[in-house]
């Protein structure tokens, strides 16, 4: 774990919680209960409503392909060893995107991805506390 | 008195482009000292000091100045068109007569590095997964736009933008790659990010760029013929790319409204379009949000070498942050160049007597834009 040279994320106080759930391979959101809204990234004042009234929610951790792009360079050593890699905005099915990898499909082309395809999460467990969500083709 | 607003002096620094052993404070101070110089202003007229990148207190303790109006804005390589909104509002608000706006980075020669604060979103959700530069966040929009409305065709108005660029480029001294371009060149290209080759992305230079922006009262006396602004208009919707509203519209379609709006203007008056061009499908996307076009038939605005020089939409004649120079926050040179085209000063790739320019600058993730409307 400690050779990992890609850049590793820094919990903050708000998103904590979100990233203990992912180390426990849980994908969680923020969701507002004025509008009942499920937001990202996760904060404790909504964005939609900018109400205080917030709470945790799991995600089914399905969604769509809703852009993406493959990288072949990178300012970033250990990204730039793992060239070409996908990286894409997510749609999940409860209506936030964020943004993660495709993982899993060999030599990344873009022939091989078509923005709308299902997606599942998936967790990379990139340090002893912390796992990224990550995402791969659905079979459908 | 009249309550217009005037750009007065445009400068850039010394030598631009790989300009080893320069700072990118000396690039603003250079800059600072050319455009005051064009414009006939001694520094100890300067009472507003606008700036991004660099805080306005280091710019002014650099240039020896004590401002009773500063502004550090820095919203990404659009704060420089932002800064023209600010000047105009300073000014007219009397707490500053005459404003200096200043740019300068070492984009290629830095001798260090600026890093992220970890504690932002985007080194905290979109860094981790490689997203950490430009071309992977707009290669990403670009993905979207294809989707919707069709790949080949975005591909060919992405070449079009790229290889008409670099003919005005070829008409720029100052421009850094002034190579002839073909359309099988920029399909080449190699892969950066796809769908975007090396040639849909701006370069990577050393740059400053200043101007001087004051009252009319002030402006009538200098040596130079004043550009007037019109309108101008600044926002922005998202920071972090997953929290763009709509990958293929950016903000700039509001600031384009109401910078034509501010200027009783239509699209028909604009005789110049100063678009940044961080990546070709930047323009692409912006000529649509500004209503050039509607979404989706930007392919068919720029197709035919249309922007090209001697083409019947004159965009980018500097050669643009693709061919002519991109410090990093290119806006400033958006402003430049439609100063000097608008005074009749741009040499061999001058217009026919252009009456008035948009500027319309993007930053961020396409996140911020700024518009601004220009004229003699």
């Amino acid at each position: 774990m400690n050779n990992y040279k890609k850049i590793i994320p820094i919990p903050q106080g708000e998103s904590e919680f979100y990233w203990n759930k992912t180390s426990q391979e849980q994908l969680w959101l923020r969701k507002c209960n004025r509008c009942s809204e499920a937001y990202f990234y996760p904060r404790d004042i909504s964005p939609c409503c900018f109400s205080r009234d917030t709470e945790w929610t799991q995600s089914s951790g399905r969604g769509r392909l809703y852009a993406f792009s493959i990288i072949y360079r990178s300012p970033n050593q250990g990204f730039q060893e793992e060239a070409p890699f996908i990286v894409a905005i997510i749609e999940l099915e409860e209506g936030p995107r964020m943004t993660s990898n495709i993982v899993g499909v060999d030599t990344p082309s873009p022939d091989k991805l078509r923005i709308g395809m299902p997606v599942t999460v998936v967790f990379d467990k990139i340090t002893d506390e912390l796992s990224l969500p990550k995402f791969i083709l659905a079979k459908s | 008195m009249s309550n217009k607003i005037a750009i007065v002096g445009v400068g850039e620094s010394d030598e631009i482009g790989k300009v080893p052993g320069k700072s990118s404070l000396q690039h603003h101070a250079e800059a600072a000292y050319n455009a005051l110089e064009d414009s006939g202003i001694s520094i100890d007229q300067v009472d507003g000091l606008l700036t991004a990148g660099y805080s306005s207190m280091v710019v002014a303790e650099y240039l020896g100045i004590t401002p009773t109006y500063t502004d550090s804005t820095n919203v990404g390589g659009s704060s420089f068109i932002i800064h023209i909104a600010h000047a105009m509002a300073a000014i007219r608000a009397g707490y500053c007569k005459v404003v200096l706006v200043t740019h300068g980075q070492a984009g290629r020669s830095a001798r260090t590095k600026a890093v992220a604060d970890p504690a932002e979103p985007g080194a905290q959700f979109e860094a981790p997964y490689g997203i950490i530069n430009a071309p992977a966040a707009y290669s990403m929009a670009a993905s979207r736009y294809m989707h919707i409305y069709g790949e080949d065709r975005t591909r060919d108005a992405m070449a079009e933008i790229a290889v008409a660029t670099r003919k005005w480029a070829q008409l720029n001294p100052k421009a850094y790659l002034r190579d002839p371009m073909t359309k099988d060149d920029y399909h080449n290209s190699r892969w950066v990010a796809w769908p975007f080759h090396l040639l849909d992305c701006c370069i990577v230079t050393d740059a400053g760029g200043a101007y001087v922006i004051t009252s009319a009262e002030v402006a009538k006396d200098l040596k130079k013929q004043p550009i007037w602004v019109l309108g101008a208009a600044e926002s922005h919707d998202h920071a972090i790319i997953s929290q763009m509203p709509d990958l293929t519209s950016p903000i700039s379609k509001n600031t384009g409204a109401r910078a034509f709006d501010m200027a009783g203007m239509g699209h028909s008056d604009i005789d110049l379009a100063m678009i940044y061009d961080s990546f070709t499908y930047t323009v692409l996307v912006t000529l649509e949000a500004l209503g050039f076009c509607k979404p989706g038939e930007g392919p068919e605005f720029v197709a035919n070498q249309r922007t090209a020089p001697g083409g019947d939409f004159a965009m980018n004649t500097s050669g643009g942050g693709l061919s002519y120079t991109h410090s990093g926050m290119y806006g400033m040179f958006l402003v430049l160049e439609a100063v000097r085209q608008l005074r009749g000063e741009t040499g061999a790739r001058q217009l026919t007597s252009p009456k008035t320019a948009l500027i319309n600058g993007t930053g961020g993730y396409l996140s911020s834009a700024g518009t601004a409307i220009l004229s003699v």
